[in-house]
């Protein structure tokens, strides 16, 4: 960049007056808003933003190289991202990609000759139940002809919500019913019953008894009794607190928070504002995913609605209740998702998973207590308050109460949301979404950090119980079927790749582990395995599970593991 | 006493102050545990999980270094699956970094039986030596990612901010702002990094010298008197960079 064009960085003017008071949190935001403009980060734009922000330029340097959404190198104005996650690899993902670099005549990351147009690889866009998937600028399209890219670059036609099935559906019902920017449709379906409930007939820690009763846990992955969180939050010392809304949905196969959000974006909202008046919180954010750009509109437009309102912001639904809530977008990193380091992107860092203890609930967002929750959780909360903690109980199981949302996708023949009671089996889940297409080799279960059931699984019940007996994962809801065309160590090798990918780098096991558990994969699908890998492939896996970090580490060797527990010849050399 | 816990290590019952860490407490003991990154002037992180120990009851193994003692805790420090864990990891880090300016770590990969060839042909980070400035050398093929160089460029010491990293996972490293040479940066050539580094990737620029066969004098011209050694006298501006 010469001097002079040095002279026209005023277009961060009003985006660095915007976020100056914000300081470092600003960060992300700013980057975000003014790569926008530019394509990508210059020296002397990250100079005004250090100055205007009081970041050391060194460390924000650190942020841009972390976030793959984030470019301080030439990139295209327009990105076609391509998802190549294990679901839509076996769709035709990778053929997708190199028709898409064909088409433009550039390889992965390289931008035309006239800066317009850059395809990238991405781990996984949240778009199974419509793979093989891309995002062109800020256009999810799915269903593509790998073929023949230009009917879907040039003309991206945006996909749907995406299909939501299943039995009754206390949390996804209103999604494809109502219009989601439409406030009066979400009332008229019992919307926002719940906080006025909260507000004006139950105490903060009646809200929690009611949560506890009902038994809810977390729906993002780790299964946390949500009541418990947030009794711990309201009982940490200190005056402010924050709610968190987790919205960084990154886990291969999970799309049911995209669907909530996109389809009924004003749940979630009730939900954090039942939490925030249950912990004693006036603050909260919303961490969507940067590859949601069309989640991240709806979920903005319906918290201006609920703030014209009164839903949200000063005295709410009359009441003497205040409530905030900020839209933080991701940039580009699946570690995200873990609460921590979540927090550290919010606050404008590196996206570095913290040492536990201490705990959110005492130490969280900007040091400050804070619960952190799902998409669906919240939205699970807010029915429970809306309806009684009785009604929620009377599906599902007694030590698995409730429905949840279960993301199916690969070879079923109408991949989508379901939800059902848990306990419902695995094999009528396959069979509401139109069955195996094919005969049935394996289920991947829990995403990528997940483990692999077979066809003698059908019965499963699943619960978390259920699966706890059968020694597999509920995680997020992930359901991906895998027939016997396909190789299952393709698979396995797309799943390394993701880890490699993602992996932050902060402790050895799993900076080096994914690395190494990429290598061995590559070499046997190629068949130039070697003796020892299996042994290999194992000592890894076990230093990742047992000595890493953060969940990311602990169960990036989990789905390899489970495949040699139940193939054990499919890594063997010579096969 | 309240403030006192008692646990067992390694089958050795022993009385420690509360709130200590598993580390401070097995050295107490006289029981040595390793470690690459963690070091008692610089924040502990929990990266290297070389101190990782097993706790009886407990899920995973538990890193010493920022794990604080639980009053009757049954902890071993060197079982199967520790040293399982251990000796992974130093293969891992073997197959990728040049160690061979770090004793430490030799001695380590000796102790475990590590065979870091079980990894040979896999990815190595080898970054070409950057000398960039006259009072030190970078030579990031040699970096084991303790992050102790960027810990006392910032907050735990100098407040310099001149390094952080650059890439994620696999292909993270040490980088200054845009990569600019150290003088362009707020660097103030403390030499506080090249101090803590363990592995010699980060070296004084005389020693690098001297290392090399360069004669006395020529490493005095090098390194006080060229053209290059001025430009950092005037001190790291902000609106270079870094």
């Amino acid at each position: 960049m010469d001097q002079s064009e040095q002279h026209e960085l005023g277009f961060l003017d009003p985006i660095l007056a915007e976020h100056a008071a914000g300081g470092r949190s600003g960060l992300v935001p700013v980057l975000l808003r003014a790569q926008s403009q530019t394509g990508y980060l210059t020296p002397p734009m990250v100079e005004a933003i250090g100055r205007a922000l009081r970041v050391p330029l060194s460390e924000i340097h650190g942020v841009i190289e972390f976030y793959t959404m984030l470019y301080n190198q030439p990139a295209g104005r327009q990105v076609v991202r391509v998802c190549t996650s294990p679901i839509c690899d076996q769709a035709g993902g990778h053929a997708a990609l190199r028709a898409a670099c064909r088409h433009f005549g550039t390889e992965p990351g390289e931008v035309t000759p006239d800066g317009e147009w850059m395809v990238e690889e991405s781990p996984c866009l949240g778009l199974c139940d419509h793979a093989p998937a891309a995002l062109v600028g800020e256009t999810p399209v799915g269903g593509i002809d790998p073929p023949s890219p230009a009917r879907w670059i040039r003309e991206p036609e945006p996909i749907g919500l995406g299909l939501v099935g299943g039995m009754a559906r206390p949390l996804s019902g209103r999604c494809g019913i109502i219009d989601p920017a439409d406030l009066a449709g979400f009332e008229a379906h019992g919307g926002f019953g719940g906080l006025r409930r909260a507000l004006e007939s139950l105490t903060p820690a009646q809200v929690i008894a009611e949560i506890k009763t009902a038994g809810l846990s977390g729906r993002g992955g780790a299964a946390f009794p949500t009541g418990t969180k947030w009794e711990m939050t309201a009982g940490a010392p200190g005056d402010t607190r924050y709610v968190v809304c987790n919205a960084d949905e990154s886990e291969p196969g999970t799309f049911k928070d995209r669907i909530l959000l996109e389809g009924d974006p004003f749940f979630v909202l009730e939900g954090m504002a039942i939490a925030g008046y249950a912990i004693g919180a006036r603050k909260g954010f919303i961490y969507i995913r940067g590859e949601y750009p069309r989640a991240q509109r709806i979920v903005a437009q319906a918290i201006k609605v609920a703030v014209e309102n009164g839903r949200l912001g000063e005295g709410i639904l009359g009441m003497d209740f205040a409530f905030d809530i900020e839209i933080r977008s991701g940039a580009g990193a699946y570690i995200c998702g873990e609460e921590t380091a979540l927090f550290e992107a919010i606050e404008g860092k590196r996206g570095f998973p913290r040492l536990k203890p201490p705990y959110p609930t005492t130490h969280g967002l900007f040091g400050k207590p804070t619960t952190i929750n799902n998409v669906e959780t919240l939205c699970a909360a807010a029915w429970i308050v809306t309806f009684g903690a009785e009604a929620y109980r009377s599906v599902g199981t007694p030590d698995s109460p409730g429905s949840k949302l279960f993301c199916l996708s690969g070879d079923v023949n109408r991949p989508g949301v379901y939800e059902v009671p848990y306990g419902t089996p695995l094999g009528d889940l396959l069979a509401m979404a139109g069955g195996v297409n094919g005969e049935l080799q394996a289920v991947l279960l829990g995403g990528a950090a997940g483990a692999f059931a077979g066809p003698d699984h059908l019965d499963l019940p699943m619960s978390f119980e259920g699966l706890r007996a059968a020694n597999l994962p509920l995680g997020s809801g992930v359901v991906m079927a895998i027939n016997q065309k396909r190789d299952m160590r393709r698979t396995l090798l797309s799943l390394a790749h993701f880890f490699a990918h993602e992996s932050c780098g902060k402790c050895y096991p799993c900076q080096l582990g994914t690395q190494r558990q990429l290598e061995v994969l590559e070499r046997v699908v190629s068949g130039q395995g070697r003796a020892d890998d299996l042994q290999i492939l194992q000592d890894v896996g076990f230093t990742m599970t047992n000595a890493s970090l953060c969940g990311l580490g602990m169960t990036a060797g989990t789905a390899v593991l489970s495949a040699i527990e139940r193939w054990p010849e499919l890594l063997q050399n010579g096969r | 006493m309240a403030d006192e816990v008692e646990l067992t290590i390694d089958g050795q019952t022993i009385r420690v102050e509360a709130g200590i860490t598993i580390l401070a407490a097995a050295e107490q003991a006289g029981i040595k545990i390793p470690v690459i990154c963690y070091f008692g002037h610089t924040t502990a992180n929990g990266l290297c999980r070389m101190c990782v120990v097993e706790t009886k009851g407990a899920r995973g193994l538990q890193p010493a270094c920022v794990t604080a003692v639980k009053q009757g805790a049954e902890i071993q420090t060197h079982s199967p699956d520790v040293v399982r864990a251990r000796r992974t990891i130093l293969e891992m880090l073997a197959a990728t970094v040049d160690l061979s300016e770090a004793p430490e770590i030799q001695s380590m990969l000796e102790e475990y039986g590590a065979k870091p060839e079980r990894f040979a042909g896999g990815e190595r980070r080898q970054p070409p030596m950057l000398d960039d400035n006259p009072v030190y050398i970078r030579d990031y093929a040699k970096c084991v990612l303790c992050w102790r160089c960027v810990q006392v460029c910032a907050d735990d010491a100098q407040y310099a901010y001149a390094i952080n990293f650059s890439g994620r996972g696999f292909k993270s490293s040490i980088a200054t702002f845009f990569d600019k040479p150290m003088p362009e940066t707020t660097c103030v050539f403390c030499g506080q990094c090249v101090g803590v580094c363990p592995t010699g990737a980060l070296k004084a620029k005389r020693e690098f010298l001297i290392e090399q066969g360069v004669s006395l004098v020529d490493v005095f011209y090098e390194t006080r008197m060229r053209g290059a050694g001025k430009r950092s006298t005037g001190g790291p501006r902000l609106d270079k960079g870094g």
